[in-house]
């Protein structure tokens, strides 16, 4: 019994002294929990399948930001993992018909292995041309895959794809369980503080600073390989599984919008942070997800109303309602414009506050540092 | 396609895509923007065209007048309170510029559905040169090419304004130094060039099919074409419109499924440029930019 209790003490005293003072850690925890009971008290599929697909899109937009954000190497064509991934899992099941657990991890594999091999050109590029080199690679492939239409059925794409699991709650644990054990890899594999893993620290300097993070002895080519395989492997996670939940898989896995969407959730969430295209998928994707829904709400909500302007109004909304691609790129070049640091560092910022002697985070609204005790006023 | 054919379409095709190009160059020499919406306003003008001699019945002389002012306003007002705000963080700027082409793509989808337009020649029938049929369309648009880059060339030599545009992209913090501001330079350069990007959608109008997703294939050529000919070279941006046209339409008469693979090798021409030369066939090596 002893035994038992001293072995949660370590994850208890954590929980009590690290995660409980610090509001930004404690509403992780609880999102996390949430989003593990959520079957237990929905089980539209509707809805669950909504839940489902972001999960596999927060791994997407991670990966993305470990890639981009962190490292600083724009990848404005993500979506070559992401769809070469689904469409490599989807025909070995559509020509040797082996089942997901093998597909998969040759599929992501596979993509991985590619994404590297084409990075390679990318290393001496930077900036403007990096971004665009890597815009082409997705739409190249997109070409080949619409010409060889025998093959990859064209514009159609491959349909019938068998599921990851029976029911769509089995389907649900086994995304969220991928993405939290992606997220919590890549979490630690950017901490830039960690005292077992060195990438994190040079990511950051690999971003900040080339030439100075050469000089200073790290092999850069060596961590910007690195860095595409991270981000390359876990996007083709994503990109793997997403065939197998939906059913089929079509050319949009690589178009240009499957890139960008990557980019627009991670710079509404924030840049550079885990948590923020965390959020930025699961504030923007239900957007894009419920957008006929949202449209039915103002469809009923007209049906009843007399004033002119209000109908007007509704009507207005009802329209903008079916298009979320222009919500989506109108709040991103509003975020562009007046918040740059992203939505969730700017909240983080306001509830949370770094204490100025020992640089401890403490909630905003306390008078003095919770370890040393300095005002913070 | 016989050889004819081929040589016809890509001086069509390059005609055009150099007016798009020279554009997109230019705004990058004087201010280092990679301003990727500037194909929508070749898609927009193809509309304009479109909604004024169809929808509103006017003749095709007075939608160009109509059109070609109200595009370049539209793209100063978008470069004056977007990209000019964010134009210090080059990769900031190349994500609302795409952000930009959605929402102009997203716009065109309510206001005018996603059905495919057509707009009628401006000179139907064809004419016989060197015993080649030639559409008179494509004479039309040669012509209007070649006076355009004509002018645009004028410009930059001859003229006051010219010589202003030329010492900003060479140096700007120098010719700050000599009493020409920047950002105004900038603005004026932006005009020249979005005009030029409505002259080619006008021109192109008759020829395309017009949908609201239309702007893909253009802006990836103009990106093929700058970094091939080198960025911020003018005289790079003609010679890669022309090549590039004709590559294009080498592939599509060539190959079987060509229509769809031209993207892929033109593209894969600027990957290969990127990989072997990134400064282009004309360019300059910015040396922030190459490690």
């Amino acid at each position: 019994m002893s035994f038992i209790i001293s072995l949660l003490r370590r994850p208890l005293n954590d929980f009590r002294w690290g995660v409980l003072p610090v509001p930004g850690r404690f509403i992780a925890i609880i999102f996390f929990i949430a989003l593990f009971i959520i079957p237990l008290i929905m089980d539209h599929p509707y809805y669950l399948r909504m839940f489902m697909y972001a999960n596999l899109f927060v791994i997407f937009a991670v990966s993305w930001d470990l890639l981009s954000g962190y490292t600083g190497q724009v990848n404005f064509g993500h979506a070559l993992f992401f769809g070469v991934a689904g469409y490599g899992s989807a025909l070995l099941y559509k020509y040797f018909g082996w089942q997901p657990a093998q597909t998969i991890p040759i599929a992501v594999l596979g993509a991985t292995l590619l994404g590297v091999v084409l990075c390679f050109p990318a290393l001496r590029l930077r900036g403007s041309y990096l971004a665009l080199y890597t815009l082409a690679l997705p739409i190249m492939l997109l070409g080949v895959v619409i010409a060889l239409r025998d093959v990859t059925g064209g514009e159609y794409g491959i349909r019938l794809l068998p599921g990851l699991a029976a029911t769509v709650t089995g389907e649900y644990y086994i995304c969220l369980l991928v993405m939290t054990v992606s997220v919590l890899i890549m979490w630690k594999l950017t901490d830039a503080q960690s005292r077992y893993v060195r990438t994190g620290l040079i990511f950051h300097a690999i971003r900040e600073d080339e030439i100075a993070a050469r000089a200073s002895g790290i092999n850069t080519i060596r961590y910007k390989i690195l860095a595409f395989a991270i981000g390359g492997l876990f996007a083709a996670i994503a990109g793997a599984l997403y065939p197998h939940v939906r059913g089929t898989i079509g050319p949009t896995s690589l178009a240009l919008t499957t890139s960008f969407l990557a980019v627009i959730w991670t710079i509404f969430g924030g840049i550079v942070s885990i948590y923020g295209p965390v959020v930025g998928v699961y504030t923007l994707y239900p957007l894009v997800y419920l957008s006929l829904d949202i449209k039915q709400l103002f469809v009923r909500a007209l049906t009843g109303v007399q004033s002119a302007p209000l109908a007007g109004f509704l009507r207005v909304m009802q329209t903008l309602a079916e298009r979320p691609y222009l919500i989506l790129a109108v709040i991103v070049i509003l975020v562009l414009l007046f918040m740059p640091e992203g939505l969730a560092v700017r909240i983080r910022d306001k509830i949370e506050r770094e204490c100025p002697r020992c640089k401890l985070t403490n909630a905003a609204w306390r008078r003095e540092c919770r370890a040393c005790s300095a005002s913070l006023r | 396609m016989s050889l004819d054919l081929v040589i016809v379409y890509s001086l069509v095709n390059g005609g055009v895509y150099a007016l798009l190009s020279v554009g997109f160059s230019l705004i990058f020499g004087v201010g280092r923007v990679l301003n990727l919406s500037h194909a929508a306003f070749l898609m927009l003008a193809s509309y304009s065209m479109w909604f004024f001699t169809r929808q509103q019945g006017l003749g095709v002389i007075e939608s160009i007048a109509i059109t070609v002012p109200a595009i370049t306003l539209l793209g100063l007002l978008v470069y004056r309170f977007l990209i000019d705000r964010i134009r210090e963080h080059p990769t900031a700027v190349l994500l609302l510029t795409i952000a930009l082409l959605l929402i102009f793509e997203q716009v065109l989808f309510m206001s005018f559905g996603g059905h495919v337009r057509t707009v009628e020649l401006f000179i139907p029938g064809y004419s016989v040169i060197l015993g080649i049929k030639v559409l008179n369309q494509h004479l039309v648009i040669l012509g209007i090419v070649a006076v355009a880059i004509t002018v645009t060339q004028l410009l930059l030599t001859k003229t006051k304004l010219g010589i202003t545009i030329r010492a900003v992209a060479n140096d700007a913090e120098v010719a700050n130094l000599m009493g020409i501001s920047a950002s105004r330079t900038l603005l004026i350069t932006t005009g020249v060039a979005t005009a030029l990007a409505a002259v080619a959608g006008i021109s192109m109008a008759p020829l395309w099919t017009l949908t609201p997703t239309m702007w893909g294939s253009p802006m990836l050529m103009m990106m093929v074409i700058v970094i091939l000919g080198g960025l911020g070279s003018i005289k790079g941006s003609i010679i890669g419109a022309f090549i590039i046209g004709f590559v294009q339409i080498l592939v599509v008469a060539l190959l079987p499924g060509g229509g769809y693979l031209n993207l892929t090798f033109v593209l894969l021409a600027m990957v290969i440029v990127l990989i072997v030369r990134p400064e282009g066939l004309f360019g300059t090596v910015f040396e922030e930019e190459r490690l």
